[in-house]
């Protein structure tokens, strides 16, 4: 499981005022879509990171609050599955399958390039912000292994150099 | 509104006559696969070109799900003449419409006496490249809800149940449990609220044919549902599908509100008085929410952690009522069972395997994609007639199947044949379908290490023997791969794998170790020379002799 914690030097103004931030309009909708009930904790937590990027803390309070579920059990849920961060990503994302398929058709030494080459890890983003690397379970692609996503489209036959090359020119 | 069967079978016929009105009909496979290699581009680029020649009363251009071939992506089907394109760019365009009615565009022709398409047999994805996965009447033109009307109007729910028995379908999500069982526990509950559950959390990495179902034939799974609902006597459907698969949700929502428009759910199917709504849930990457009980956690808003059973979701599950959940591919198989009759599905596959399986052929093979064959197909045809065997002339080391929770099969068991039971015989598990082919250049001890990581990572830490096995086994691997392990550690490695497979809580834990166990079994000298001569047999592994 993963061990995360929010960074709130970054914290946005929305934090302070939630109610009247645009973002937070489909996060609302989503919770009175279930009029509110618990159970819809997963779904309004993907609309939160839809909407921010990742669950801000101060989000995670209003949703705790509307759909009466103890904060603790907000957090639970946020950090049990991996889809959901709580620290902000980068200006882009790249997502790099580490599936069967892909493992053997050779994303380790890509992910080795990558830290090598770029200096971020799994779950990382540069310091300057602009580029986040994430590993994907199965991307479901495996008849391209191995493959990946750039800012939300998917690329398959990757290799070292043109993975490289890709984020170069993001920064 | 409300249809009967004269409606459907009118929407059929327009359908079918629109199809029929065109000469030329090319299906532009716009699955994950081919999408991700520029198959959208390509449809539009040909959708633009047949306009810009003013043939679009002559040709047809549609996108289609799944063709199967991912490997020759993007893929083109010609209806006339059955022929495939492969690799088309939009450079291409031009070509093939002034090829149409003519001798077809050599340089991009898949050869057409390629066992990839001939071997195969197709129920589940009998639809899957044919029709256009965004339109419902494409799907009732291929007979589509036909065998919920018939289940309906025509069947008491006990014939209904009947059938599924009498087909000896069991569970494709990877276990094996027989549907008929499982849908007729379910119905003997005594409760006013039952749920249906489609699993689509296709965790397993390797595996693409639940995504495929879904993003290729949306409404075969809607229907297999509802009649599985009116079997068991439920009026509530979730379908819990990975958030991974952006695609398939998108296809599946439109499906549902299709359906929900045509009166096809909702309230009253048919004039009826059974009543059916569909919702879609989301995954959040939890591979244990594959797990049932898990699962249920998940869609209740919590923690996706399972519990023990008994009770089963079958008589105690989702907000403590009566639960049936299946697998995708298990309600895939039900409208063709109810319109075909339990007898006709008995008759294909093995004596206890009866049906199709759909496999996802991906790794070191020429031909990676979907394929569907009967039960009972020996794994050498499947690996070198349809796979097309392994590339680059290497030599065949294994094959995996059933994801972290199955075991690696070598080559001598090539000629067993594909079922159940023959893969639990030697250690591995049918799972959802995944086959991943390695090569000589696989080590497998890295590969059990892999899978192990995986099941490491992903246990969800309820019970110790998982949460603290995995972690324990992992360890020994990482030190038999970096050549610092003993004779001792090997010892303790299956002693640990004997542990954590007989003491945990669920399916997650008492299947991770099933990878080593196979792997020791079959590949032990590549153990052995890893702690004896330091040395990775493949190469794969930078060892402590390597480095130093």
């Amino acid at each position: 499981m993963k061990e995360e914690s929010a960074t709130p030097e970054r914290k946005s103004a929305s934090a302070k005022q939630p109610p009247e931030d645009h973002r937070l309009r489909m996060v609302n909708r989503t919770m009175q879509l279930y009029r509110n009930q618990s159970h819809a904790l997963i779904e309004t937590l993907h609309a939160v990171q839809e909407s921010f990027g990742y669950l801000e803390e101060g989000v995670l309070k209003h949703v705790a609050g509307t759909l009466r579920v103890p904060l603790s059990r907000v957090y639970a849920v946020a950090t049990f599955y991996h889809s959901f961060t709580l620290k902000p990503p980068g200006e882009h994302t790249c997502v790099i399958c580490m599936g069967t398929a892909c493992y053997i058709g050779g994303s380790g030494a890509i992910l080795g390039d990558i830290k090598e080459k770029v200096g971020i890890g799994s779950g990382e983003t540069t310091p300057d912000g602009k580029v986040s690397l994430l590993v994907a379970r199965c991307l479901g692609s495996c008849g391209l292994a191995p493959a990946g996503v750039f800012d939300g489209e998917v690329a398959g036959k990757l290799s070292p150099d043109n993975v490289i090359d890709k984020i170069g020119r993001w920064r | 509104m409300t249809l009967n069967i004269e409606d459907l079978h009118q929407i059929a016929k327009i359908e079918q006559d629109t199809q029929q009105g065109f000469q030329h009909r090319i299906n532009v496979c716009v699955a994950a696969g081919c999408l991700s290699c520029g198959s959208g581009v390509v449809k539009d680029a040909l959708a633009r070109e047949v306009g810009k020649r003013g043939l679009d009363n002559w040709c047809q251009v549609k996108g289609v799900g799944c063709l199967g071939l991912c490997t020759a992506g993007p893929l083109i089907a010609l209806e006339v003449g059955g022929r495939f394109y492969q690799g088309v760019k939009v450079a291409d365009v031009a070509d093939i419409v002034e090829a149409l009615g003519a001798s077809p565009v050599d340089r991009l022709l898949y050869p057409d006496d390629s066992a990839f398409f001939q071997r195969q047999l197709r129920i589940v994805t009998e639809n899957c490249g044919r029709i256009d996965p965004e339109r419902i009447e494409e799907y009732i033109a291929e007979s589509g809800y036909e065998g919920l009307y018939l289940a309906l109007t025509q069947m008491t729910r006990q014939e209904v149940l009947g059938q599924v028995t009498e087909s000896g379908l069991r569970g494709r999500g990877g276990a094996g449990f027989p549907t008929g069982l499982k849908w007729t526990t379910v119905a003997k509950t005594v409760d006013s609220t039952k749920f249906v559950i489609c699993n689509a959390d296709e965790g397993d990495p390797g595996a693409f044919m639940d995504r495929s179902v879904l993003e290729s034939d949306p409404h075969r799974v809607i229907e297999g549902m509802a009649v599985a609902g009116y079997a068991t006597g439920a009026s509530q459907g979730f379908i819990y599908v990975r958030a991974e698969y952006p695609l398939a949700v998108k296809r599946v929502r439109m499906a549902l509100s299709q359906a929900e428009r045509m009166g096809i759910l909702g309230n009253n199917i048919f004039n009826t008085n059974f009543s059916f709504n569909i919702k879609v849930r989301l995954g959040a990457g939890a591979f244990v929410c594959g797990e049932e009980t898990a699962l249920i956690a998940s869609i209740e808003g919590r923690m996706g952690r399972p519990r023990p059973r008994p009770p089963f979701p079958a008589e105690y599950g989702l907000w403590e009522h009566p639960t049936l959940i299946n697998n995708v591919e298990t309600f895939a198989n039900i409208p063709p069972i109810i319109r075909h009759g339990g007898k006709w599905f008995a008759g294909i596959g093995t004596e206890k395997s009866k049906g199709t399986k759909v496999f996802a052929l991906a790794g070191k093979i020429v031909n990676t994609g979907l394929i569907e064959v009967p039960m009972g197909m020996p794994l050498r045809e499947i690996v070198y007639e349809i796979g097309g065997g392994i590339p680059e002339g290497k030599r065949f080391k294994a094959v995996q199947t059933g994801g972290p929770s199955g075991g690696c099969i070598p080559q001598q068991f090539l000629d067993m044949p594909v079922d159940y039971d023959s893969l639990m015989q030697v250690g591995s598990i049918m799972g959802s379908g995944g086959m991943i082919v390695m090569d000589e250049s696989s080590c497998m001890v890295d590969v059990a290490k892999f899978f192990m990581e995986f099941c490491m990572s992903e246990s969800c830490g309820k019970c110790a023997p998982c949460r603290v096995g995995t972690r324990q086994i992992y360890d020994i691997l990482c030190k038999i791969t970096a050549g610092g392990a003993t004779t001792e550690d090997l010892a303790t490695l299956e002693d640990l794998c004997d542990l954590v497979k007989h003491t945990s809580l669920c399916g997650l834990g008492q299947s991770a170790p099933n990878p080593v166990l196979t792997t020791l079994n079959y590949f032990r000298d590549e153990y052995l020379a890893h702690i004896h001569d330091k040395k990775c047999l493949a190469g794969a592994c930078k060892t402590a002799k390597e480095v130093s």
